[in-house]
């Protein structure tokens, strides 16, 4: 059997009562963190907590060599240990199939994931998201400019955009920052010779004890030091009277904006 | 003899006076008397004593060049010439003629305007003849003939009169067939050289002397007096009467466009940017007050000053303390200092205006082929295509361990300076790998290694480099990303024989506006939508985007380029170079988020369907092959052709006029040792060389030892991959 455990957002404590007992419980834990990162812990602390020994997976671990897992979990009760909830990430739909064609049983417990806690901390309404979109570091001066294309195609739906930052697979590589991430959609912007960037919000280190949440004009905004990662940004379309307000009240929003 | 500083000062005044510029390459088969030529005419010039000219082959001023009496590195000078009464300027660049330095020649064309092709009158036009004319054309550079050892004829062959004409008049035809050959429609335009209007002389470079149908009025000296001369030992007073350098320069002058006249017919070959532009028009006028637009041509070392980039100077003017973009690199770079070349020495002056060639220091970031203005974002000039490519390779490793930084720095360098040296650093084996034109040039690159910078080296036997093809179609196969969301699915092909001699030649360019680019590939045999759907050329093999609309491909396309370019620079055989294979994209399946689909997703499975492929399509091996011509006394002949059977050569033509002369064809990797062996066949009564030609597919009964030797010698599985280690 293979269950996959979602780890929450941020520390060892995140973890759902159920996830807990499938950990103690189990025979063997895997966990993999290239797809997304707890900041509040490391292996250690989570061995310790959860008093088990944890494998950590690297990417190619879980991508190209998926069968040692699968082989794995034929025999023994195994969980694979991730940050967020699991299925947000395609990587464990992929593995999760692989398993069922093998013959293995899987199970998700859940967690909760930045998708929904990030809508939640700014108080934006969840009926009024578009698709979401990671930017992405340029790879030898290549800016990817799906971000920017989303972002516009919501925008012209009156729609808000969700923004997942790049985690580089090299974990020595620090978390792309707000700053970064607005730079080069700004940059993008830039070059098209468009306008369409007026607030953001964003948020950091949620689920933690100093979570920091600022919405702003997106030229202040990229002054404001949110100190260290992670980090998520929201470019909200045209806000509902409510959603400015929460704005305003949560996120110490501009005023400007409940006059909108 | 003019004094030095007098010289300068002319040089001096003369920069500014475009119309009084010629900026000229002397080009030749090897032993044809380039050098000779060179000389002579820097003596004339009052460059150097005329004693010593000839004698000290003041061009080959690297200690090397003397050595092996071969001309290695053009070197640029500087001269003045007075005609009809007014001072020129002649900037003259010299090349070497020998097959395994071409990269120098082409590297020269593109900072002159004119050349003169030297051709000996016994040889005739011989294969480099052609090369360094086809060179030249391609280039737009305008061709003028020098006939020279006719003093040969006289002598030697003991001809008369009437056939010394004939002989003259046939090394003409020949040499015009070429350009006609090669270039229609420049000659017909007026690039066919013609005794009668003087756009050819005749001479001997060595004896210093030469005429043409200009100055015969002049100086009352025609054929039927060179000829009495000749056969009277009188050759002395033949060149007080007609000197060399008289005759040649008074026929560049006349002949060959000053820049004003040459950067109109030459920017449309060398650029291929927006011609409505303002860069554009300053370049084609030759504008000293527009932007600085100026090609480099030549990086040497200089023991004061570091490195010196020579180039050509299409537009704007040069002074010391500007600040420049290098075309590919983000800094920018400061003028330390400016010149103009007098044989080997620089002359520092304050400022140089568009039209002349150039020397400067400061220019850390640039390489030969950089392009350098002060325009933000400039199209840089057309890469400098060499008509050669490497074939020869060998393994370089320190002799002393200590050594090791300082020789990964040298080559670094090496490649810097020749950008027909390519190097390979491996700095975990450090065993590193340098690739040359042939056994010579990776002989004179070693010796530099040692003499100059001064790293005593081992360096392996020399090794063949081949190049991967396919011979037919397969696919599609498919390439799954590491994370399995992309699919891509690729086909291959060979490329038809035109396309690929379109690639080699230069002509071709991703550069190019898009209907130009189209069109040449209609013209050799592609159809429309395949014209239409090339991304990129690489190392003459096409990427090909058959897909329409697919979402999000744009961006990624960069990506599987980069895969593509993998697998060019090492085919799944045995990791050589591909050459002549169509990659086709037919097909692709992406991911909806960027992150899913970036370099470490796409390059593996764009690479891994492309090997899959080319394994699916009947791979070969082509090895390098090229030309020989041998000639040597009537009585070697047997040991001649045997010498060129014994290396799986084969033999096109043996002419018995005078000395016996062999040609043929024979791969390099059995050409390896061939100067020490006819040496010892002819008790070194030889006189030899040979020419690049391309690739041939390897003979069938070799294939399978070959790739495994390569494989071996590589560290890679003896066992060549099957496509299904690939998907």
């Amino acid at each position: 059997m293979l269950t996959f455990v979602g780890l929450g957002l941020y520390d060892e404590k995140d973890i759902s009562l159920k996830g807990l007992c499938a950990v103690k419980n189990s025979d063997y834990v895997f966990a993999e963190f290239y797809t997304s990162r707890l900041m509040g812990i490391d292996i250690k602390g989570l061995e310790k907590f959860y008093g088990k020994d944890i494998h950590e997976l690297k990417r190619e671990d879980v991508e190209i060599h998926a069968e040692k897992i699968i082989e794995k979990a034929k025999r023994d009760d195994v969980c694979l240990l991730c940050g967020g909830d699991p299925m947000m990430a395609t990587t464990h739909v992929d593995l999760r199939m692989r398993a069922e064609d093998a013959g293995v049983e899987t199970k998700i417990i859940h967690g909760s994931s930045i998708q929904t806690a990030a809508i939640g901390i700014c108080g934006l309404q969840n009926y009024k998201f578009g698709r979401s979109s990671t930017i992405a570091r340029p790879y030898k001066d290549k800016v990817p400019e799906t971000p920017y294309d989303v972002l516009k195609n919501n925008l012209k739906n009156n729609l808000h955009t969700l923004f997942f930052l790049d985690l580089s697979e090299d974990l020595s590589e620090a978390p792309m920052t707000i700053r970064e991430g607005l730079e080069i959609l700004l940059n993008i912007q830039e070059r098209r010779r468009e306008e369409i960037l007026d607030i953001g919000i964003g948020i950091a280190r949620a689920g933690s004890e100093d979570m920091e949440v600022k919405a702003d004009f997106i030229e202040d905004l990229m002054e404001y030091n949110f100190g260290p990662p992670l980090h998520i940004l929201i470019i909200p379309a045209k806000l509902h009277f409510m959603e400015a307000e929460a704005l305003v009240k949560f996120a110490r929003g501009p005023k400007e904006i409940l006059e909108r | 003899m003019v004094s030095r500083r007098e010289m300068v000062e002319k040089v001096k005044k003369l920069m500014d006076k475009t119309e009084r510029i010629r900026n000229i390459g002397i080009v030749a088969h090897i032993d044809h008397g380039k050098t000779t030529l060179t000389d002579n005419l820097l003596a004339g010039a009052g460059m150097i004593s005329e004693d010593l000219a000839g004698k000290m082959l003041f061009m080959d001023y690297d200690e090397e060049e003397q050595e092996r009496g071969i001309t290695i590195n053009a070197a640029n000078v500087s001269m003045v010439h007075e005609y009809n009464g007014e001072d020129y300027l002649i900037n003259l660049i010299d090349t070497p003629g020998h097959v395994d330095f071409g990269g120098d020649v082409t590297r020269a064309m593109r900072a002159v305007d004119g050349s003169v092709v030297v051709i000996d009158a016994v040889e005739g036009v011989m294969p480099q003849t052609e090369t360094v004319l086809r060179q030249s054309l391609k280039e737009n550079v305008k061709p003028l003939f020098f006939v020279n050892k006719v003093d040969r004829l006289i002598n030697e062959l003991k001809i008369d009169k009437k056939d010394m004409q004939k002989r003259l008049a046939k090394v003409i035809e020949e040499g015009n067939d070429l350009i006609k050959e090669i270039n229609r429609d420049k000659y017909e335009s007026g690039w066919r050289v013609n005794p009668t209007d003087g756009s050819v002389a005749f001479g001997s470079a060595l004896y210093n002397w030469a005429i043409s149908v200009t100055t015969m009025d002049e100086t009352g000296v025609g054929f039927n007096e060179v000829y009495d001369y000749c056969k009277s030992g009188k050759m002395k007073e033949l060149a007080e009467r007609s000197p060399l350098h008289e005759v040649v320069f008074d026929m560049v002058i006349e002949h060959l466009p000053n820049p004003l006249e040459a950067q109109k017919i030459r920017l449309p070959a060398i650029w291929h940017g927006d011609m409505e532009s303002e860069a554009a028009r300053s370049m084609i006028e030759c504008d000293r007050t527009g932007p600085v637009a100026l090609m480099v041509t030549k990086i040497l070392p200089d023991p004061h000053a570091g490195e010196v980039a020579t180039g050509r100077l299409f537009s704007g003017t040069l002074k010391r303390g500007m600040e420049f973009n290098i075309s590919g690199i983000n800094r920018r770079n400061r003028v330390q200092q400016v010149g103009v070349y007098m044989g080997p020495d620089r002359i520092e002056v304050e400022e140089i205006p568009a039209g002349n060639i150039v020397a400067l220091t400061g220019l850390k970031d640039a390489i030969v082929g950089s392009t350098v203005s002060n325009i933000e974002d400039v199209v840089p000039f057309e890469e400098i295509k060499h008509v050669s490519e490497p074939v020869v390779t060998v393994a370089v490793e320190a002799k002393n361990m200590k050594d090791l930084p300082k020789l990964i720095e040298v080559l670094r360098r090496i490649s810097k300076e020749d950008p027909t040296i390519q190097v390979e650093i491996n700095e975990e084996s450090g065993e590193h790998l340098v690739s040359g034109m042939g056994e010579l040039h990776l002989e004179v690159t070693a010796h530099k290694i040692e003499k100059e910078k001064k790293v005593p080296i081992i360096t392996s036997e020399p090794i063949v480099v081949y190049r991967e093809g396919v011979l037919s179609k397969a696919g599609p196969t498919e390439g799954v990303s590491p994370n399995r969301h992309n699919r891509f699915y690729i086909e291959v092909e060979p490329l038809q024989e035109p396309i690929i001699e379109l690639l080699k030649s230069g002509s071709f360019s991703m550069r190019l506006p898009e209907i130009e680019r189209r069109n040449l590939l209609m013209d050799a045999g592609f159809d429309k939508g395949g014209a239409k759907a090339v991304v990129d050329e690489y190392r003459s093999n096409l990427f090909l985007n058959m897909t329409k609309g697919i979402q999000y491909l744009p961006e990624t396309m960069e990506l599987i380029l980069e895969g593509f370019k993998e697998v060019i620079r090492g085919g799944p055989l045995a990791k050589e170079p591909c050459q002549g294979i169509k990659v086709k994209l037919v097909d692709v399946k992406l991911h909806e988020d960027t992150i899913h689909r970036g370099p470490a997703q796409v390059i593996p499975a764009a690479r891994n369907a492309i090997y899959a492929a080319i394994l699916m399509a009947k791979p070969v091996l082509l090895e390098p092959i090229q030309k020989v011509f041998i000639s040597a006394p009537k009585d070697y002949m047997g040991n001649v052709t045997r010498e060129l059977q014994g290396r799986r050569g084969q033999i096109s033509d043996i002419q018995t006029e005078g000395d016996v002369v062999v040609k043929g064809t024979a791969p390099v990797a059995e050409m390896f040792g061939f100067a020490g062996d006819i040496r010892s066949a002819t008790e070194g009564r030889a006189l030899w060389n040979t020419e690049n030609v391309g690739f041939q597919a390897l003979p069938q009964s070799l294939r399978a030892d070959v790739v495994l030797g390569i494989r071996r010698r590589k560290g890679l599985k003896e066992k060549v991959p099957e496509p299904s280690d690939y998907i």
